[in-house]
Parts: structure tokens; sequence; C-alpha cells
């Protein structure tokens, strides 16, 4: 993971309004950490003519007024970030480790999956029994077990308002991959947490989804009501960069929780944090153990 | 005053110019799809051109108004009716206290804009009133239109003149067989090349599933993808990709068979490889196609898109100088 080379950007006019970088083909955490410092520096340029600056899993994509600035001047201010971020000594981010609770094997999502079985590779299984079983598990529990005691970085947050897709902080040969579901499902619970391919999600949303489902969290993530006080203006909680920790919950506690959530007084454990991309990488095991710490530390 | 939804229409929704700035959260930027008749109508009315109007799809609704009020109609061909008397398009006229208004079956076009003087009072959602329907996000509970709906509308300014209409040089023109105007790129390379070629050869007709998220696209060879090794984390079929931010208007095309053009209700990111994007002068035109109706991709550089670019502002100028 540390010695990954650094691919070469590609860069793709995408109409006249956009700008699409791809770091890499293959997602790797080296690409995330690049798309993040890139994107991260272009927004404390505060560049007239930029629009949005939307950073992905492995790549980016910049929206801008090409009446203000040109494709050719965006494309170099990207090109010198790049290099910028590419030749820095120390590799850290400035960010959160969020605890999110989870109710996994729910009735909710159990009876969502069992609507579209014949949307799936395997009808006769549920997303997890399947999940565990593709990926080496001996039960489901072991599987929860390993999503669950895992970071994940949230790498993208989108699809639909305020999803985080999230990147597991595991050497490659240990990350869960799953499939998504053949076709689409047309209904997914609100805050579902499931994975397609490696990365997990929280579904912001009821609505259309492929994903393995597993599980719901009690917790909030989009408010565009504005009565969650601990989302902000902007509606959204995750932002890429910030660090999940799911921890299994009972239903005894969900329903506490989700309780709490609907009063407004939903409390998520958070704590600040450096991370560090080489000191990750020399010891991705050792390191997991460090965002636990400051996670319950206090 | 305000006005009672008696029918919403097949898929009425409150827009305005969109949201800039929260699309790397996943919030698109949502407003008229046909920004250009959503101006046209504020214009005619002396409204703010931003100002919050009704964007009617395919079957508009029926209206009743508690006080008389000036409004307009852009857009799609849908004849307007008071109390069931027929009003002209792209004209200024009043519906009395009381009254109705309801539209004819769509003639040509597919999306009207109706604006009222004043405009529409919804409160402003991360800067903007349009209804992002797939996330509840602003216009009216964040949903399209339904019965018994009441809107509220802001205070008549007064500078609403009954009778002034769009020049006849300014009035939209609809066709059935449309040229959209693509810049490819993004994951074109993945096409083979004879795909690629064919995709901008072959006419392409709209799907039945064309809203304000995308337009699917059916009719055409199914595109075929080069092989290979499925790189770590973008999933076995051909077509996918490491997820990434969807462009609005960018084309992707899963499984290679129906391409879907994105457009202001976007989803934000995903893990199709997308082929191109059309070009933003071409974006409203998107907005006015109806199912069933053809389209062909034209092939062009950024130069010739910022070329359009230029002319669809020109156009958009000569909206706000008109007597």
């Amino acid at each position: 993971m540390s010695n990954e080379m650094t691919t070469t950007a590609r860069y793709s006019q995408a109409g006249d309004e956009f700008l699409f970088v791809e770091l890499n083909e293959e997602m790797t955490l080296e690409a995330f950490f690049r798309s993040i410092s890139i994107t991260q520096r272009l927004r404390d340029m505060a560049l007239p003519g930029i629009v949005e600056i939307c950073p992905a899993n492995a790549s980016y994509q910049v929206r801008y007024n090409p009446d203000v600035i040109s494709a050719g001047q965006l494309q170099e201010t990207l090109e010198s970030l790049d290099r910028e971020v590419s030749t820095q000594q120390v590799r850290t981010l400035e960010t959160r480790v969020i605890e999110v609770p989870v109710l996994y094997n729910d009735p909710w999502t159990y009876e969502t999956l069992m609507r579209f079985r014949d949307h799936h590779q395997d009808p006769s299984s549920t997303d997890l029994e399947y999940a565990a079983r593709i990926n080496g598990y001996d039960s489901v529990d072991a599987f929860i077990e390993a999503h669950s005691s895992t970071s994940w970085f949230v790498s993208m947050v989108g699809f639909v308002a305020g999803l985080p897709f999230m990147y597991q902080m595991v050497p490659r040969e240990r990350q869960i991959q799953v499939p998504k579901y053949l076709r689409p499902r047309t209904d997914t619970p609100k805050q579902t947490v499931g994975i397609g391919g490696c990365f997990s999600v929280i579904y912001s949303v009821r609505g259309a989804g492929g994903y393995q489902m597993f599980g719901v969290t009690p917790m909030p993530i989009y408010d565009p009501a504005g009565d969650q006080p601990h989302i902000d203006d902007s509606m959204i909680y995750f932002r890429p960069g910030d660090i999940v920790k799911h921890r299994a919950i009972d239903r005894e506690e969900y329903d506490a929780l989700l309780s709490a959530a609907e009063k407004g007084d939903f409390k998520p454990r958070v704590a600040s944090f450096t991370f560090d991309l080489d000191a990750f990488s020399q010891d991705p095991d050792g390191y997991a153990r460090r965002v636990k710490e400051v996670l319950y530390e206090h | 005053m305000s006005i009672e939804v008696i029918k919403p229409g097949l898929a009425s929704s409150i827009q305005d110019k969109g949201r800039e700035g929260k699309y790397h959260l996943g919030i698109p930027p949502s407003g008229g799809m046909d920004q250009r008749s959503l101006i046209a109508a504020n214009l005619l009315l002396g409204n703010p051109e931003g100002a919050a109007v009704i964007e009617c799809a395919l079957m508009g609704p029926e209206l009743r108004f508690n006080e008389a009020r000036k409004v307009v109609a852009c857009g799609a061909e849908m004849t307007p009716r008071v109390n069931g008397e027929a009003r002209p398009l792209n004209e200024v006229f009043e519906v009395p206290a009381d009254a109705t208004l309801s539209f004819d079956f769509v003639k040509a076009g597919a999306r009207l804009y109706l604006a009222i003087e004043g405009g529409i009072d919804v409160p402003e959602r991360l800067g903007s009133r349009s209804t992002y329907t797939l996330g509840s996000l602003g216009g009216l509970n964040g949903r399209n239109l339904q019965a018994g709906d009441v809107l509220h509308i802001l205070p008549a300014h007064g500078y609403a003149t009954l009778g002034r209409c769009l020049p006849g040089t300014l009035l939209p023109e609809f066709s059935k067989h449309y040229q959209l105007r693509v810049i490819p790129g993004l994951y074109a390379h993945r096409l083979m090349p004879e795909s690629h070629a064919l995709f901008y050869e072959e006419d392409w007709s709209v799907a039945s599933e064309a809203d304000r998220i995308g337009y699917r696209m059916k009719g055409g060879s199914p595109l075929n993808f080069v092989e290979r090794e499925p790189p770590f984390g973008a999933g076995d079929d051909p077509s996918n990709i490491v997820d990434a931010c969807y462009p609005i208007g960018s084309i992707q095309v899963p499984s290679g068979s129906e391409p879907i053009i994105l457009h202001r209700d976007a989803v934000s990111g995903g893990g199709y490889a997308m082929i191109g994007t059309v070009i933003s002068a071409d974006m409203d035109t998107v907005g006015q196609i109806q199912p069933h109706q053809k389209v062909r991709f034209v092939e062009v550089s950024l130069e010739e898109a910022l070329a359009a670019r230029v002319s669809y502002q020109q156009e958009l100028e000569r909206l706000r100088q008109m007597p």
C-alpha cells in the first residue's frame, strides 16, 4: 500500500462546464487521499469561476464557469496542485472519527430484501448470509464483526443527498467485497447500511438502491427539515475524509436512540483526529487500534 | 393571495434557477429543466428572472385562484384555459378571482412554465426555492404538487402588463427529431471504436423513463466495451467504473444497452461509465423532448460548445432587452 506508484491524472472535458479528473482507474487509499488533498486546496484558493468542487473515490470533478476561467487555466491550476500534493513530505488530513450505531440483521431491511429476492444473485440466502459466505466468513456474526470492528474512510458523499461511500481501512486482501444486486431494487429503507463492490454506504433517504443490505442506523445523517442539532446548515452530516467506526447495537438500544433522534436529541460520538497516510500504510492494524482509542478515550 | 391545486397534473413542481455549491454533498442543482422558458416567463411578467414558477410536465395542473392575478405560460404548447376559455401562450393574461386555470394536452414540447406575478412564496432552502424530490428538499414540502395543496403567492409588484408577449423571433421551436451536441470523453475510451462511431450514427428514441433525474434512450444498437480485467473496486460489468462523480448532462450507458442523459436532479455519482456530455446550450432542449421522440447525438469540440454557449447567452440577453 505504501509503495504504490502515483499514476498520471487523466483530465477530461465533460461538456463546457465540467472538468473530470481520474487519478486512478482502481480504488486505492492513495488515489482518494490525492483527490481530497487537491480538492481541499482548490477550495481554499476560492478562485473566481469555480462553481462546484466534488471529490470522489479515486477521481474528482470541478464545475466551472467558462466565461470566467477557461478549461486550460483550470487544468493548469489542478496540475500544479497535483504536483504540490504528490511531492509533499507529510501526508496528513485533519478529520473526525465518528461512531455509527447499527442494528444489523434488522426487521426492516429483512422485509425489504425478501420482497426483492428475484433481483438477487442468491435468492435462497439473505444479503448478510450471502455476503458472509462469499467473503469466507463461517457465520453472519463473524461477518458483522468484520464490518463493525474495522474503520472506514468516507471517500465520497453523493448519489443522493448526503449518502456516504466508505472505503474499508484494511489491507486489500482483507477488504470485504460484495457484488451489487443483479437488478436494482425500487425500495431501500432510510438509513440502511449496505455494501456494493468494496464500498459500504448508509442510504440517506428511502428509495431505489442496488447495494446488499445489512442493517439500519438510528443516526440521522440528512436533515432537510433542519431539526437535528448535530447537522449544520448544509443539512448533510458526513464529509469526505471522515473516518467511520460502526458499532453493533441491539433492538433496545436502537429504539432508545431512534426515539432520541426523533426528539432532536441524538448526540453522535465523535472525536477530532489527524490522519497520517504513511503511518497508516506502515501499520494498518496498529493504526486501526489508535482510531478506536481516539473515539473511546473520553 | 393563494392558489389551490385542484388537480396536480402529471409531474408539476416548483422550480427556479436552481441551487449551486452542494453537488459535492449529493445535492444536485435542480431548477427548471428549460431555463430559457422559465426566464422568459418571469421577464414577460416583470418578475425577477429567477422567481419561483410551476414547471408542468406533459399534462398540466388545474388551479383555482382566490384573487385575480396576472400570469404567463411559456415553454411546451399546452393551451391555457381560464374557466374553460382558451388563453394564449407566451402572453400575459389575468386569471380572475375564484377562476380556474387549466391546460390542454401537450401539442409540442414537454414542459410548460407557469409564472405568476410576484412569484411563488415558498422558503429558500440552500439558496433556492427549487424542488429536489429525491432529497425531499425545497419547493412545497420537497415534493411534486398534490391535489389540495395551497400555494402562497408573493405580493404583486404592479409591473405586469396585460397582453405583453414574446416577439416571434424569441418563440421556442419544437420538433419531433432533435439533435443534441455532445463532447465525447470521460470513459469513452472504454467503448469499442465501432460502438463509439455507431452511437453518433443512429437515431435514439426517448424512453418513458424520462424525468428530472435523467432521460433514458432506447432503440440504438447495444454498445460494446473493450474487454478488460475489472479494476479493484469497479465491479464486474464491463460498463462499471470505480464510483465517480456524474457531470450534469453526462451520458452513462449501464451494461451498454440504454444510454441515460442526467439532468438537473441528477444522482451525483455512481459506478457506470459515462461516454460524453451534452453541452450546456442544449440542456434546455433535452427538457422539452417527449417520450418516444427521436434524438441524434452530434459530436462537437469544446470550441464549438463554447460558441453555442455564447449564442445561448445572446438569446437570454435578447429576452432581457425585449420591449
